[in-house]
């Protein structure tokens, strides 16, 4: 996030897509709820279906999925045609800006209409109605990005909140929800194939001659490596031969699951390092238990950049050492010692090496975490990007063009799925599956669609049906919902008895290679009951 | 004005002033100090006069800032009001009675989490007649329902009636206990609700409509018959509550609390371990309550950011995978199929040969699927063993799911 | 509109049409036709008169010849004789109680002649439901004065020249409310009518709506003035369905004439009224209550500060007003704020409705001047107590009031002094009670109304008024010990003290006042286990006592269950396995001589 969860309540205006914020970032639904409520802000909420959220809405609007990019081109462009944008903002802080005017031109309401169902006076009223603000904050969360233009998506996202001057001031920001507790650590430390701790390229030569001096090795490679989604694909082929998987489920949570076992399967050597069992787990030649986070000291960042403490409270299965303990100890076995005596030690050299850390440490955020960055002992932290200049200098405007979804509905595939969570479970259920009460509220996988789907199909309520899509098949029981719209169906990803992932796109987005979670076609018939 | 110097003299006696209780009938022995604190008041109303937005409580010349409450100014100087009702966040009710105080000129008792501060105000926190309705409030709440059973209550310890009935020595004997109206509701998983042990102080009401805003709970029926009631007073199961257990933690008696209460340690038993949540990516503060080397309770932190005590159905209930007879304790290896136990040395010496045995004979050929669920010390690691030991920068992790 | 030689104005209030006065409307109709007589004689239906006791009731005009308790059967009689003959019908003229005096003028019947009529003064006079009639009465023209000559100042100035203290009873001077609310900042401000009449035995504010629902509007209108406030609404009981139909089609009449919606007699100020009816929850009489239940929330009082004028409906500066407070506004805004304090006392100027009810002989409404001794309203206008039994108290301010006993009879009707004997003017709700009232029994009627009725928000109103009901019951079941008064007086001074509001505050204000005047009643019943007044039925032997039985029989005509053997001139038995203690023998005997 570009702006801690604190400025929230301080936006004049909310807008909040591709995020289902009561079920998955409950904590964040209630400031917002509380800013509609009793804050009198406006609420603008985005979305394919109807979330509780929409029931604080000023205004709400329900895209077809895919159609993203279009609605907020639309907006953009109804905000310079009404005269509504932050002239001295884009003329002092950005450069761009005429190539992106160029091209939302062509998306007048009319258009955009024709692309998302949404109403063109409604896309009007929303574009007055976030312009109109004087602090205006957007929140998003994978309803943007996990589409094959989802990187655009986000772009055209950012270039609506500095349309409007909205990037680096209190109570404004672009604001992603972060869908995992550490997602935001994994990538600060450098979890990704292209980047060293701190966002360092590694194809950057100085880059990674710092690295080498700070590490004390040489020759580390300057080719980035590859993502999750490829390495499937490069497990296909047998060009990636071993996997280490470390507290991951990919063969729940992946795209095309069909596809992804294909690949796990052809390894020749698969690690698994978990706290259960996991699907994952089963694939693997060799599993490695490991400790949970009521057992071992570290941090994790939080969706606001937040540092924070992590602390051992119980003893975890006698004998099992932390994950990075089991890590160095694998070091050491194949002769390249790394020697570390605490999680605490690690932090120390994490912050050396990594400058937006530089001047954290376990004393610091011994009370409250710090967001990053916080380049100095004495730095309070930044829980603000932006303020004042971009981190670049000056915010680029990208000209954005809408494109469809990579599958969309025919004759033979009827209607769009769109995937996600529920409020009692989290990803891929290796926890929350765990737990009695989570399980009673919610013990099993459902097909939500509306009223009118289900009578054409001639489904009810609680029928089991069966969902397929070109990569493979579930069933799963009808949940008839008004928070449906006709023509699309929602399925959570939490349950792999019945993975949604067996039926989502594994197309990428070229540049963050995130696969096409959000949309894919399907069809829906009823499935014959097991009896006993 | 003999009303007020006792009441003074009350107020500035050092037990009173350390929050010791002195019951009304002990005033009567401080009588001798009346005359010199007499002008110690008189003295501190002379120097407030020349200063605007200062006031008095308890003899001591206080400074607000425009919109204070009694309460919070008196917090602020570490003067003791017991407050029950009072829920930091949501907008004061005023409805347990327990912050009443006296303010001179005003026609009855004044609770203090609602009446703003302004300039010249002269209150006293404990005078008898203050300490007379805290005493007969406690009284009234100790038997309304049943609180005749912190024996075997699980709040026993971590419970402000409890509190506060030791700090007024009140025992709950004057009137008959009215018993058990509503039964108790134990239909789902998560939140027991007891109400003969509610106090109706409407904290969880505030919980759920004021901080979460979930908007399932509000008062329901009349007078002696009120109740926390959902819409229709339904279970709670079949309501619109999603379990974040902001109620729950907001209860300072025994009336909601986890479904398992009375089966594990209590509360106060238990010793808190402040950490981060491990579900989504708010990076809730919560507290793992623990005993015997398990978690039993977990609570929002409530002095910190970024949640401030809230919590969600997952962070505060979904920790029973913690202690699961289902977690993996030791190290496996697939033989023929089928997973066998190893000993970690065996296991590692073979991964190790095996990593090594590929990474040496292919570039590229191994890669690391870090976690965005472990800490960022173990992201650190594990990216450096991907880089540095098997040379390779084949790592990521699911931050695109 | 021809011109017609004789009005007959027949009430058609709440209490008169219980009576049967609809059913004489009908057979008076019929024969007016019969006899061809509808143009010169016209019937106009009016709200209520105020005589309740007698009704119905009807008044001719213009002799000013006042009929009671009136029958289809009396039809054919009055039409013959008085309306053709011009021979008035003695037989139905009202009946002095002590003189047997058969008085025909409205204006000698002391009911009527010791009040002064400003609340009330179309009261009878006009049709409720024809707007004109009201503004034949010089309604509207207070509006009109206010909303063209005067500013928001003047007029405020006017109303604390007045002196109009709220009459919902706890006195808050009406124009410095009005100040506040006029120096609150906001864009949006509201004009609230309390007409939540929730008091057990008060009618007045249905009264007025009934009577005179235009007043209301103009009221509210100079008061939305005064504080520039453009929506009001008027909270009324749904159980006055008779009083909202009024009201509605008043405010669809004063929006027709322009006296409601925009531009309103062109002055260019802007107000409308709308009507909530409330679910008859006593404790949204309460302001707060009252504007959250308006918000649609549960109607539960809020703590103030911060006051309504500041922070009141929806949080926006907001005024609050009862019914007959704002009947009095038009009028003090036509003739002057020293025009209406010219009567009345020092701190309490003006009039003041109170409704008589409970043991006396003329229940109904009345008006009477500030400062009137109470004894006046008793015995002059109320005429006195019935069936020749003594008074022993008269209850003021319903459940949150106290009682006056007569040894403070000539307390005079003002805020203050009535403060003094420990009951409050409260709304006007007056119950007389005779000396066969229980004083413990009768504040533990009103205990168990207003535990009932607390919203259950605050400690010691939920549960102290619970232990407070609890132990008078447990006192009139004959059970009290010596503690118990102890208990009482603290629960008392906590409930009053400590609870949020209004309600709570002055739950407790029958206890105190019955235990300040009849304390040897609750002694009675704990230490002697013996209910002075006979009312309290554990306490009752259910025997005769033999020297004051006057061996008359009434009694055993009385018993429903063959329970009395009595023979003439012998003293009555109750054979007491027969007895379902009933209590017939105890109201029927005239001696008390039954223990």
């Amino acid at each position: 996030m570009t702006n801690p969860i604190s400025d929230i309540e301080k936006a004049d205006v909310i807008l909040v897509t591709g995020s289902n914020t009561t079920e998955t970032h409950p904590v964040i639904s209630s400031a917002i709820k509380r800013a509609a409520k009793f804050g009198g802000k406006g609420l603008i909420v985005i979305d394919p279906r109807e979330i509780t959220l929409k029931q604080y809405a000023t205004l709400k609007m329900a895209p077809r999925p895919g159609g993203d990019i279009a609605w907020i081109n639309g907006m953009i462009h109804v905000i310079l045609k009404e005269g509504l944008q932050a002239k001295e903002y884009i003329l002092d802080r950005t450069e761009g800006f005429d190539a992106m005017a160029e091209a939302v031109a062509p998306f007048t309401p009319e258009y955009v209409e024709k692309i998302t169902g949404i109403p063109g006076n409604t896309l009007v009223e929303a574009a007055r109605l976030y312009a109109g603000a004087e602090k205006g904050s957007i929140l998003y969360c994978m309803g943007i990005t996990q589409h094959i233009n989802g990187t655009n998506a986000v772009k055209s996202l950012a270039n609506l909140a500095m349309v409007c001057g909205n990037l680096g001031i209190e109570g404004g920001g672009v604001n992603p929800l972060r869908g995992q507790n550490n997602v935001q650590g994994a990538c600060d430390m450098g979890g990704l194939p292209d980047v060293y701790p701190g966002y360092r390229k590694v194809h950057d030569e100085s880059h990674a001659q710092t690295m080498e001096k700070a590490w004390g090795v040489t020759g580390l490679s300057r080719t980035p490596g590859i993502t999750a989604t490829d390495m499937v694909d490069a497990a296909i082929d047998g060009t990636l031969k071993a996997l280490y998987v470390i507290g991951e489920n990919p063969l729940v949570s992946e795209a095309d699951l069909n596809h992804t076992e294909k690949g796990f399967h052809n390894l020749e050597f698969l690690v698994v390092q978990d706290i259960f069992m996991t699907e994952t787990a089963q694939a693997a030649n060799v599993v490695l238990p490991a400790l949970c986070f009521a057992e071992k000291e570290g941090t994790f960042t939080n969706t606001e950049r937040r540092v924070q403490r992590v602390r051992k409270a119980v003893d975890g299965p006698e004998g099992v050492p932390a994950d990075w303990e089991i890590v160095c100890d694998l070091a050491r076995r194949m002769g390249v010692p790394m020697e570390f005596k605490s999680a605490e030690a690690i932090f120390t050299e994490l912050a050396a090496v990594t400058p937006a850390f530089s001047g954290l440490s376990y004393k610091r955020i011994e009370k409250e975490g710090i967001p990053w960055p916080c380049p100095t002992a004495d730095h309070p932290g930044t829980p603000r990007l932006h303020v004042g200049s971009f981190a670049k200098g000056k915010g680029t405007f990208f000209p954005i063009e809408w494109t469809p979804p990579a599958e969309v509905t025919d004759a033979e595939y009827p209607l769009a799925l769109t995937t996600g969570r529920v409020l009692y479970h989290y990803h891929t259920g290796t926890m929350t599956r765990k737990s009695k009460g989570l399980n009673e509220r919610s013990p099993e996988c459902f097909v939500e669609m509306a009223g009118s789907d289900a009578k054409n199909l001639g489904l009810s309520d609680g029928t089991l049906a069966t969902v397929t899509s070109r990569r493979g098949n579930i069933k799963a029981r009808v949940k008839v919902s008004r928070r449906m719209h006709k023509g699309t169906v929602f399925i959570p990803f939490h349950f792999a008895e019945a993975a949604a992932n067996r039926l989502t796109n594994a197309k990428l987005d070229p540049d963050s290679k995130i696969p096409e979670f959000k949309v894919c076609a399907v069809r829906i018939g009823s499935a014959p009951e097991a009896r006993g | 004005m003999w009303h007020t110097y006792l009441i003074s003299a009350f107020k500035t006696n050092p037990l009173a002033t350390r929050g010791v209780c002195i019951l009304p009938t002990a005033v009567v022995s401080f009588l001798p100090w009346q005359t010199s604190l007499n002008q110690k008041t008189d003295k501190v109303r002379l120097e407030m006069e020349h200063k605007d937005k200062s006031m008095i409580i308890d003899g001591r010349a206080l400074r607000f800032t425009e919109g204070e409450t009694i309460l919070e100014v008196a917090r602020r100087n570490h003067i003791d009001i017991p407050t029950l009702c009072h829920l930091k966040g949501a907008t004061p009710t005023g409805a347990c009675r327990v912050c009443v105080v006296e303010v001179e000129g005003a026609r009855t008792l004044m609770t203090s989490c609602t009446v703003p501060a302004t300039a010249g105000m002269v209150v006293h926190s404990e005078s008898p007649e203050v300490i007379r309705s805290r005493r007969m409030t406690i009284e009234l709440m100790l038997t309304s329902g049943r609180h005749d059973d912190c024996l075997v209550c699980p709040s026993s310890g971590d419970c402000r009636l409890q509190d506060l009935a030791f700090r007024y020595k009140v025992k709950g004997a004057t009137f008959t206990p009215s018993g058990v109206k509503y039964p108790m509701e134990a239909a789902n998983p998560f939140i027991l609700r007891d109400f003969s042990k509610c106090i109706l102080c409407g904290r969880c009401v505030q919980a759920c409509n004021e901080v979460q805003v979930n908007e399932a709970i509000d008062f329901g029926y009349r007078g002696a018959e009120a109740k926390i009631v959902t819409k229709g007073d339904r279970a709670l199961k079949d309501s619109d509550c999603v379990f974040c257990g902001e109620c729950v933690q907001a209860c300072p008696v025994a009336a909601l609390v986890p479904k398992n209460a009375r089966l594990v340690p209590r509360m106060s038993e238990t010793r808190a371990v402040k950490t981060t949540c491990s579900y989504c990516g708010v990076g809730c503060q919560m507290n793992l309550h623990v005993k015997n080397n398990r978690v039993w309770h977990v609570t929002g932190c409530e002095e910190v950011a970024p949640n401030h005590g809230s919590l969600c159905v997952k962070g505060r209930y979904g920790f029973d995978f913690i202690a699961s007879e289902h977690r993996l304790t030791t190290p496996l290896i697939k033989e023929n199929g089928a997973f066998r136990e190893a000993s970690w040395d065996e296991a590692l010496d073979l991964t190790a040969r095996r990593f090594k045995e590929i990474a040496g004979a292919h570039a590229d050929a191994v890669g690391v699927l870090t976690s965005a669920r472990v800490t960022n010390e173990e992201n650190y690691i594990a990216q450096k063993f991907a880089r540095t030991v098997l040379k390779t920068n084949n790592i990521d992790h699911c931050a695109r799911l | 509109m021809s011109k017609a030689r004789m009005q007959l104005m027949l009430c058609s209030g709440t209490g008169c049409h219980a009576t049967g006065s609809k059913r004489f409307h009908e057979a008076l109709d019929a024969e007016l036709n019969r006899q061809g007589l509808t143009d010169e004689i016209k019937i106009v239906e009016t709200g209520c008169n105020g005589f309740c006791a007698v009704g119905p009731v009807m008044l001719v005009q213009p002799e000013g010849i006042f009929y009671q308790k009136l029958t289809a059967e009396d039809v054919p009689e009055l039409v013959e004789e008085h309306f053709l003959k011009g021979r008035p019908v003695p037989r139905l003229f009202f009946k002095e109680h002590m003189s047997k005096e058969k008085i025909p003028h409205i204006d000698d019947i002391p009911f009527f002649s010791n009040q002064v009529y400003r609340a009330m003064r179309n009261k009878g006079a006009i049709d409720p439901e024809v707007i004109d009639e009201y503004i034949a009465r010089d309604g509207y023209f207070g509006a009109a004065k206010a909303l063209n000559e005067m500013s928001s100042e003047e007029i405020i100035d006017e109303m604390l020249t007045s002196g109009l203290r709220g009459r919902g009873g706890a006195g808050f001077p009406t124009g410095l409310k009005w100040k506040f609310a006029h120096s609150s900042k906001g864009a949006e401000k509201y004009v609230l009518c309390n007409a939540d009449e929730g008091d057990p035995g008060a009618f007045m504010d249905r009264s007025i709506l009934e009577s005179d629902p235009h007043v209301i509007l103009e009221g509210m209108t100079i008061a939305a003035k005064a504080i520039n406030a453009t929506k009001g609404y008027i909270y009324c009981r749904t159980e006055y369905q008779l009083a909202i139909r009024r009201l509605e089609i008043a405010i669809a009449q004063a929006k027709e004439y322009g006296l409601l919606g925009t531009n309103i007699l062109g002055s260019g100020f802007d107000f409308d009224i709308e009507i909530y009816q409330g679910a008859g929850a006593f404790v949204c009489g309460e302001e707060t209550a009252l504007m959250r239940s308006i918000e649609g929330k549960r109607g539960m009082p809020r703590p103030r500060p911060p006051f309504p004028a500041y922070k009141g409906l929806w949080d926006k500066p907001t005024i609050l007003n009862n019914v007959e407070s704002f009947a009095n506004v038009p009028q003090i805004i036509l003739k002057g704020g020293e025009w209406y304090a010219s009567i009345g006392t020092e701190k309490s100027k003006g009039t003041k409705v109170f409704a008589l009810s409970g043991d006396i002989n003329n229940i109904g409404l009345v008006e009477v001047p500030m400062g009137l001794p109470i004894r006046t309203l008793i015995y002059d206008i109320g005429g006195g107590i019935p069936n020749k039994r003594k008074f022993k108290a008269v209850q003021l301010g319903g459940p949150s009031g106290g009682c006056v006993p007569e040894q403070h009879l000539d307390t005079l009707i003002d805020y203050e002094e009535i403060a003094k004997v420990g009951a409050i003017m409260g709304s006007g709700g007056a119950i007389v009670m005779d000396d066969r009232t229980c004083m413990v029994d009768m504040a533990r009627f009103f205990m168990d109304f207003i535990q009932d009725e607390s919203c259950g928000k605050c400690t010691p109103c939920r549960e102290g008024t619970r232990r407070i009901l609890e132990i008078l019951e447990r006192i009139c079941d004959g059970k009290g010990e010596a503690a118990d008064l102890k208990s009482l007086e603290d629960l008392c001074e906590v409930t009053s003290n400590s609870s949020l509001c209004g309600l709570g505050q002055t739950a407790a204000n029958p206890v105190l006042s019955t235990m300040r005047f009849f304390m040897d009643e609750y002694k009675a019943h704990i230490f002697e286990k013996r209910c002075p007044a006979k009312t309290c039925q554990a306490l009752l032997k259910f025997t005769v006592d033999a020297e004051k039985c006057k061996k008359c029989g009434l009694c055993f005509k009385a018993c429903p269950a063959d329970a009395i053997v009595w023979k003439k001139k012998e003293v009555a038995f109750i054979d007491t396995t027969k007895c379902i203690q009933c209590m017939s023998c105890y109201d029927k005997c005239p001696f008390d001589a039954i223990d």
